[in-house]
């Protein structure tokens, strides 16, 4: 079957209800694309990597809809899309092909969508958090003091990537997967193909480094 | 990197790391599978029992009805636990165990009413409750291990409700296996004896159970 049948449009970066819509529709399919998506997972099961890809494409969607259906909304869909991806790949020996392959993916987007608000709310709002912008009147700071602070939170992004760019590989991905990305062990470990016990020796050596290059008194030189 | 970029690079790490899997066995015959487990370490125990006063005791309706009782929780939990384990299952298999449970607690309750009715039937003395207690504990303690770990080859959502049930169903395997054990007749403080193992044994595996599944599923 073409690769292209599986290919669903892939919304921007902040998702909308919208945005979301086909996969809500998608919620009540039960025709050839489920059987398709049962087919391709049984596949993946038996280690079909371009079978595995088209599912894990046509999932994106449908985990979008399903978080944005639970009350997720911007950047956090994302992060949820992320996770589900990462249960499938840990639990795709227990899906049964003899049953729907969407009522399987919907628990687990459901579930990491749950996880995602309790995450949400048990986190203070935060000042860069859209959702707390959007919610509140601000008086803002003064043009000219925004601009400086803007600049500056550019000048330190574009230092720390510039000190992350330069760590050696191994310590770059523990950076990228546990820090960055807020992978766990296990999935970092999963994705790289590297032990936990290296991960966390890289991740350890990696912040060290990352501390000398962006300590104060390096900065005149760095930047 | 844009979103769909991020899910790109994702969908093709997992696809590039991807190896053939074995599919999990149905719920039902892996539960099947870990009753077996517990009806051989009942065998393993037999040499131990006393099966003349395990005939008399089983001839008294709510004692047998305690034992059933007993029996079909576990096998009932084992069952509801491997359910909640594979996602898409209805979280109402959480609920299967109920009815048994109700009915070896109506029954072990009925035995603590007909010991404090007829108080010549044989009691347990407080050396003997602490037995049980220390049975009951000891022996649920293997069975949660094998459960826990053959949970954790599925990929629970809901890890801690999954970890409590597989508790209940040790626990109550537990109380099945020591009837032939059991030299006495129910009575209140015997049910409490059982009673507290049993929560505890439940509580323990929801406490660390519960993390170990919720790390498989988390991936933590």
């Amino acid at each position: 079957m073409a690769a292209l049948a599986y290919r669903m449009p892939m919304p921007g970066p902040t998702w909308t209800r919208s945005d979301a819509l086909p996969a809500m529709q998608a919620r009540h399919a039960t025709g050839p694309g489920e059987a398709s998506l049962s087919a391709a997972m049984r596949a993946a099961q038996d280690g079909d990597a371009a079978a595995y890809r088209r599912v894990l494409r046509a999932c994106v969607p449908v985990i979008a809809g399903v978080a944005c259906g639970q009350g997720v909304r911007g950047a956090a869909v994302d992060d949820v899309v992320q996770e589900a991806l990462l249960t499938i790949h840990r639990a795709r020996a227990t899906y049964d092909p003899a049953r729907p392959f969407l009522p399987w993916l919907r628990a687990i987007a459901q579930r990491r969508a749950v996880d995602a608000l309790r995450r949400q709310s048990r986190r203070p709002q935060e000042v860069h958090d859209p959702a707390s912008l959007d919610g509140q009147e601000d008086a803002g700071p003064a043009p000219g003091q925004a601009l400086e602070e803007g600049q500056e939170a550019r000048l330190r992004e574009a230092r720390l990537a510039r000190a992350v760019a330069s760590l050696p590989a191994g310590q770059r991905q523990a950076v990228e997967h546990l820090a960055l990305h807020e992978r766990s062990l296990a999935e970092a470990s999963a994705l790289t193909g590297r032990s936990k016990g290296a991960l966390k020796v890289n991740l350890h050596r990696a912040l060290k480094s990352l501390r000398a290059a962006l300590a104060p008194d390096r900065e005149g030189r760095d930047v | 990197m844009s979103e769909p970029d991020r899910h790109d690079r994702l969908v093709e790490d997992l696809a590039g790391s991807l190896a053939p899997v074995r599919r999990l066995r149905p719920p039902g015959r892996r539960a099947v599978l870990w009753c077996g487990a517990a009806l051989a370490l009942g065998l393993l125990l037999l040499p131990f029992a006393d099966l003349s006063g395990l005939r008399l005791r089983l001839a008294v309706p709510d004692l047998q009805a305690a034992a059933i009782g007993a029996a079909l929780t576990a096998a009932a939990a084992a069952f509801a636990a491997f359910q909640t384990s594979v996602p898409g299952r209805a979280r109402a298999w959480a609920l299967l165990p109920l009815p048994p449970l109700a009915l070896w607690l109506g029954a072990s309750g009925l035995g603590c009413l007909r010991a404090w009715l007829a108080p010549s039937s044989g009691v347990a003395d407080a050396e003997e409750m602490r037995g049980c207690f220390a049975f009951l504990v000891s022996v649920s303690l293997p069975l949660s291990v094998l459960l826990v770990l053959m949970l954790r080859r599925a990929c629970p959502l809901r890890p801690t409700l999954t970890a409590a049930l597989a508790g209940l169903a040790a626990a109550a395997a537990a109380a099945a296996l020591l009837v032939p054990l059991h030299p006495h007749d129910a009575t209140a403080t015997d049910l409490l004896a059982h009673g507290v193992a049993v929560l505890l044994v439940i509580g323990l595996n929801g406490l660390f159970g519960g993390r170990l599944l919720g790390g498989r599923a988390e991936g933590a």
